[in-house]
C-alpha cells in the first residue's frame, strides 16, 4: 500500500529559532494521526508546513495525488497546491471564523467548495449543502442563516461540513475542539469520529487535549521544542509513555 | 484655456495612462494599476473616467458625457464643461455624432460603432471585493482563475430572494479568462458589451484601468438552473413609447402618480423627434424644454 | 500457535522520578494454540495485566517477541497492530470505554461493522448477545454511558464477543456477575474455544478458571529477581 502522505525531514526555522525540524513520517489511507505537545512545541508550525500554509526551509511533503500519483507538494506550482486545498485536502481551523465566511449563509459556506470546483447548478449545490448540514446535525431551516447567528459548536460543525463536502482524502485539523464547552466537544468528537470512519478519511489532528486524540487518533506523535520525541499507537503512547516529556504530559492530565 | 495643457493632464501623465489602457486592451478584463492623479473634482465624481478620457481625447474628437443615461445631470454637465474648457473639443448630446462618450452607469441604447470609444466611470473595480476584502487574495484569485467565490454571491442572491437579485454591476467573464465588474450599469446593458466600440474603464480612487477591445466575448455569470436574464421595468416609455429601452421610474406627484421614461435621454428625444409618442407624452417640438 | 511469546521483558523508566528503572518482567515465554484457553495466575502485582497489555500492544515490550496471528506486536507499525486488533485479536477489559451518544446496539455491533459485516447481520448478532446477557431491550437504543456498572460490564462483554476473533484476551470476564450472567459468559468462552479461538485470560474466579482453562501459567516466574 502506498502511503497517502510521506513526510521527509521537514524543517522550519524562524530566524535562528527552531519552528520544527527532522520531522518524518508516513500516513496511510484511513489513518488518523494526532500531534500533541504544549504551546510552542512546533505542532502548529508543522501542520502549517504540511498543509501548505507555511513554506518549510527543508524537507519533502509527498502526497499521493489522485491523478499523478505521489508528488512533492512543496515543489508543486501554487495553482496546483491551491487546487489540492480545494479538492483532496481540507483544513479545519481552531476558530471557526478563520475557516468560514461570516457574511455568507450556511448554505453558501458549504456550497463554496463545490462552486470552486465548477458546480454551476443552484439546485444541486443547495441540496448538497442541506444534505451536509444534516450530516453535521444542523437543521435544514438554518441553511440561509449566517454563521454569526450560530453557536460556537454549530459554527465548528458548519466548518467541518464546508470542508468535507467535496470528499477530501486528507483533513488537517488544528485544535478542532479548542474553545468549546465540554459537552459540545463530546458531540463534535463523536461526529468527527463517525465521519472519519464513514468516509475513510485520513486526518492529522493537532491538539493539546489528550482526550481528543484518545478518541480520534490511531497513532500519536509527541512534540517538544520543535522535535518529535515519541511516536506510536495512541493508546500505547498514552498508557505506556517512554519519553520523559510524554510521561510528564500524561501525568499532568487531571483524572475525572 | 492657455493655462492648461490640452485636456488638463500633462503629456507624461497621459503617456502613463495610455500605456495602462493599451495593456488593458491587450489583456481584456484585467485590472491594470495606474498612478491616478488628483483631479479638480472629488473622488466618486468620475475622476477615473475623466483621466481615461483626457488621455484618449484628440482635438478632433466630439465628446458626449452621460450620467445614468442623461446628458443634463450635474455630473454630466460639469464633466462636459470641464473638457470644453480644458480641451476645447466639440461636445454633443447625440450618441451617433459622438466619437468619445464618457458614461456613468449606462450604455447608450443606440448601437455604437467601431469608430467610437466608450469610457466608463468605475467606483469599485474589484468584483470580488465584497466577499474577499484582502487585495493580496483577490489578486491571487484573478491570477489563478479561482472564481468560485463569484458564484457564492449569486448563490446568496437566489437563496435570499428566490432569483439572482443583483441588478446592476452584474459580474461578467471576459474571453473565458478574467471576471470583471462592468461598473454599476444595469444588467439590462450587459449583453450590449459585446460591441464594435472600444470600451475603457477608469477607477480613480482605486487606481485601476481595464478595457474591452471590440467584439470581446463578455458572458454574464449565472447558474444552469437560474440563467442570466437582462431585465428592465415591464413597461414602455411614457414619453416616446419605446419598448426596448431601459426605463427610469419617476414619481411625479404626492398622490402616487408616476411615469416610466427612457433613462437614455438622447435616445428618447430622438424617437420623439421621429414622431413616436408615449402614453403620457406630447408631440415633440424642436427647442422645447 | 496463535499466540507465541518468547523471552519478553518489560521495564518502566520513570524519567520524572530521577530516571528510576523498574524491571517488571523478564524472560516471559508462553504459547497458546487454537481452541486453547490459558489462565495467567500469580499474586496481585505479579504482572498478569502487564503481560496482557503487552500482547495487545498497549504496553511496549523492552525485548523479545510477541507474535499473534503472524504479527510481532513488539515491533509492528501502529496500523498493523490496529488491523490485528480489528480482525484477529479481541480484548475484553474490565471497563467499557465508549464515545458518548452512541446507542448500546451500535457499541456492540461496531467490531463487526469494522470488519465489513453487513449491517443487518451485525445488528442481529448484537441483539442476540445483549439478549443473552440480559440487557433489557428497552436499553438497546440508549448510550451505555448512563448504565449501572454491571450493565456496562455486560455490554463490554457482548462487544468483545460480537466478532469471532481467532485470538482473545479476557481480563476478569466473570468478576461481579450474578450466577445467570456468569453462566452465559462461560458459555460464550466455551463457544469461542469450540470455534478455535486461542484465549489468554485472568480469572480470580477459581471455579470459572477450572471450567474453561486448559492450562495455567504463573507469571510470578517471569518477575525479575532483582525487583
Amino acid at each position: 500500500m502506498t502511503p497517502l502522505l510521506q513526510v521527509r525531514e521537514v524543517a522550519k526555522f524562524y530566524g535562528a529559532r527552531v519552528g520544527c525540524r527532522d520531522v518524518s513520517f508516513d500516513l496511510y489511507p484511513g489513518e488518523v494521526m494526532g500531534i500533541v505537545g504544549e504551546s510552542g512545541s512546533g505542532k502548529s508550525t508543522l501542520l502549517g508546513c504540511l498543509a501548505g500554509h507555511l513554506a518549510p526551509d527543508a524537507g519533502e511533503v509527498i502526497f499521493d495525488t489522485a491523478v499523478d500519483g505521489p508528488r512533492d507538494t512543496l515543489r508543486m506550482s501554487e495553482p496546483e497546491r491551491r487546487m489540492l486545498g480545494r479538492t483532496d485536502w481540507a483544513f479545519v481551523h481552531q476558530h471557526a471564523r478563520d475557516g468560514l465566511r461570516m457574511g455568507v449563509s450556511a448554505g453558501g459556506n458549504v456550497g463554496e467548495r463545490l462552486m470552486a470546483v465548477g458546480a454551476r447548478h443552484y439546485g444541486d449545490i443547495r441540496s448538497a449543502a442541506v444534505d451536509w448540514l444534516g450530516r453535521v446535525e444542523i437543521a435544514e431551516d438554518r441553511v440561509d442563516d449566517r454563521p454569526t447567528a450560530f453557536s460556537g459548536g454549530m459554527q465548528q460543525r458548519l466548518q467541518i461540513a464546508r470542508n468535507l463536502v467535496t470528499g477530501p482524502r486528507l483533513v488537517f485539523m488544528d485544535e478542532p475542539t479548542g474553545g468549546l464547552d465540554v459537552s459540545v466537544q463530546a458531540r463534535l468528537l463523536d461526529l468527527l469520529r463517525g465521519l472519519v470512519r464513514e468516509m475513510g478519511l485520513s486526518a492529522i489532528i493537532v491538539t493539546h487535549d489528550l482526550a481528543v486524540v484518545r478518541l480520534l487518533a490511531d497513532r500519536l506523535m509527541v512534540m517538544k521544542d520543535g522535535h518529535v520525541v515519541e511516536t506510536g499507537l495512541t493508546d500505547q503512547v498514552l498508557d505506556d509513555p517512554q519519553h520523559g516529556y510524554t510521561q510528564l504530559l500524561v501525568s499532568s492530565v487531571l483524572q475525572v | 484655456m492657455n493655462e492648461y495643457n490640452f485636456a488638463y493632464l500633462d503629456e507624461q501623465t497621459k503617456r502613463m495612462i495610455r500605456r495602462a489602457i493599451l495593456k488593458g486592451l491587450a489583456i481584456p478584463g484585467y485590472q491594470v494599476p495606474f498612478a491616478s492623479r488628483e483631479m479638480p473634482m472629488p473622488y466618486g465624481w468620475g475622476t477615473g473616467g475623466v483621466q481615461v478620457s483626457a488621455a484618449t481625447l484628440v482635438p478632433e474628437d466630439r465628446m458626449k458625457v452621460i450620467d445614468q443615461g442623461a446628458d443634463d445631470t450635474t455630473n454630466a454637465v460639469s464633466i462636459r464643461k470641464f473638457f470644453e474648457r480644458t480641451a476645447g473639443v466639440e461636445t454633443t448630446e447625440e450618441t451617433g455624432r459622438a466619437t468619445l462618450i464618457q458614461t456613468r452607469h449606462r450604455i447608450p441604447e443606440e448601437t455604437l460603432t467601431e469608430d467610437q470609444i466608450l469610457v466608463y466611470q468605475v467606483p469599485i473595480p474589484e468584483p470580488l471585493r465584497f466577499l474577499e476584502p484582502r487585495e493580496t487574495e483577490t489578486r491571487k484569485m484573478h491570477s489563478l482563475e479561482e472564481y468560485g467565490l463569484m458564484h457564492v454571491k449569486l448563490y446568496e442572491d437566489i437563496s435570499q430572494h428566490g432569483a439572482i437579485a443583483t441588478s446592476y454591476a452584474y459580474p461578467v467573464k471576459v474571453e473565458e479568462r478574467y471576471v470583471m465588474d462592468p461598473s454599476p450599469i444595469p444588467k439590462f446593458d450587459n449583453p450590449k458589451m459585446e460591441m464594435a466600440a472600444i470600451q475603457l474603464f477608469g477607477a480613480g480612487r482605486e487606481q485601476r484601468i481595464y478595457a474591452l477591445p471590440p467584439w470581446c466575448e463578455v458572458v454574464s455569470l449565472d447558474f444552469e438552473d437560474h440563467p442570466f436574464e437582462p431585465s428592465k421595468a415591464e413597461h414602455e416609455c411614457d414619453l416616446c413609447g419605446a419598448e426596448d429601452s431601459y426605463l427610469d421610474e419617476v414619481i411625479v406627484d404626492d398622490a402616487g402618480g408616476r411615469m416610466f421614461v427612457c433613462s437614455d435621454t438622447d435616445y428618447c428625444r430622438g424617437r420623439r423627434a421621429a414622431g413616436h409618442v408615449g402614453a403620457q407624452g406630447v408631440p415633440y417640438e424642436e427647442g422645447a424644454a | 500457535m496463535m499466540i507465541e511469546i518468547e523471552n519478553v521483558s518489560k521495564n518502566f523508566v520513570l524519567h520524572n522520578q530521577g530516571g528510576a528503572i523498574i524491571p517488571v518482567m523478564a524472560g516471559a515465554s508462553l504459547s497458546v494454540g487454537r481452541g486453547e484457553c490459558v489462565a495467567l495466575t500469580g499474586a496481585s502485582g505479579a504482572g498478569k495485566s502487564t503481560l496482557m497489555r503487552m500482547i495487545y500492544g498497549n504496553y511496549l515490550a523492552a525485548s523479545g517477541r510477541i507474535v499473534v496471528g503472524g504479527v510481532d506486536v513488539a515491533r509492528a507499525e501502529p496500523r498493523e497492530i490496529l488491523a490485528l486488533r480489528r480482525e484477529t485479536l479481541g480484548y475484553v477489559s474490565q471497563f467499557l470505554r465508549v464515545v458518548p451518544r452512541v446507542p448500546t446496539r451500535e457499541v456492540v455491533a461496531e467490531p463487526l461493522l469494522a470488519v465489513g459485516v453487513d449491517r443487518d447481520v451485525a445488528m442481529a448478532r448484537a441483539e442476540e448477545l445483549l439478549g443473552r446477557l440480559n440487557i433489557p431491550e428497552g436499553l438497546w437504543g440508549l448510550s451505555p454511558t448512563t448504565f449501572s456498572g454491571g450493565e456496562q460490564q455486560r455490554v463490554n462483554i457482548a462487544r468483545g464477543f460480537a466478532h469471532g476473533y481467532p485470538a482473545m484476551l479476557l481480563d476478569e470476564p466473570t468478576a461481579s456477575l450474578d450466577a445467570a450472567n456468569r453462566e452465559t459468559v462461560l458459555s460464550l468462552i466455551e463457544e469461542a474455544k469450540a470455534r478455535g479461538a486461542a484465549i489468554v485470560g485472568i480469572f480470580h474466579d477459581e471455579a470459572a478458571r477450572a471450567r474453561v482453562c486448559d492450562r495455567e501459567i504463573d507469571v510470578s516466574v517471569f518477575t525479575p529477581k532483582a525487583a
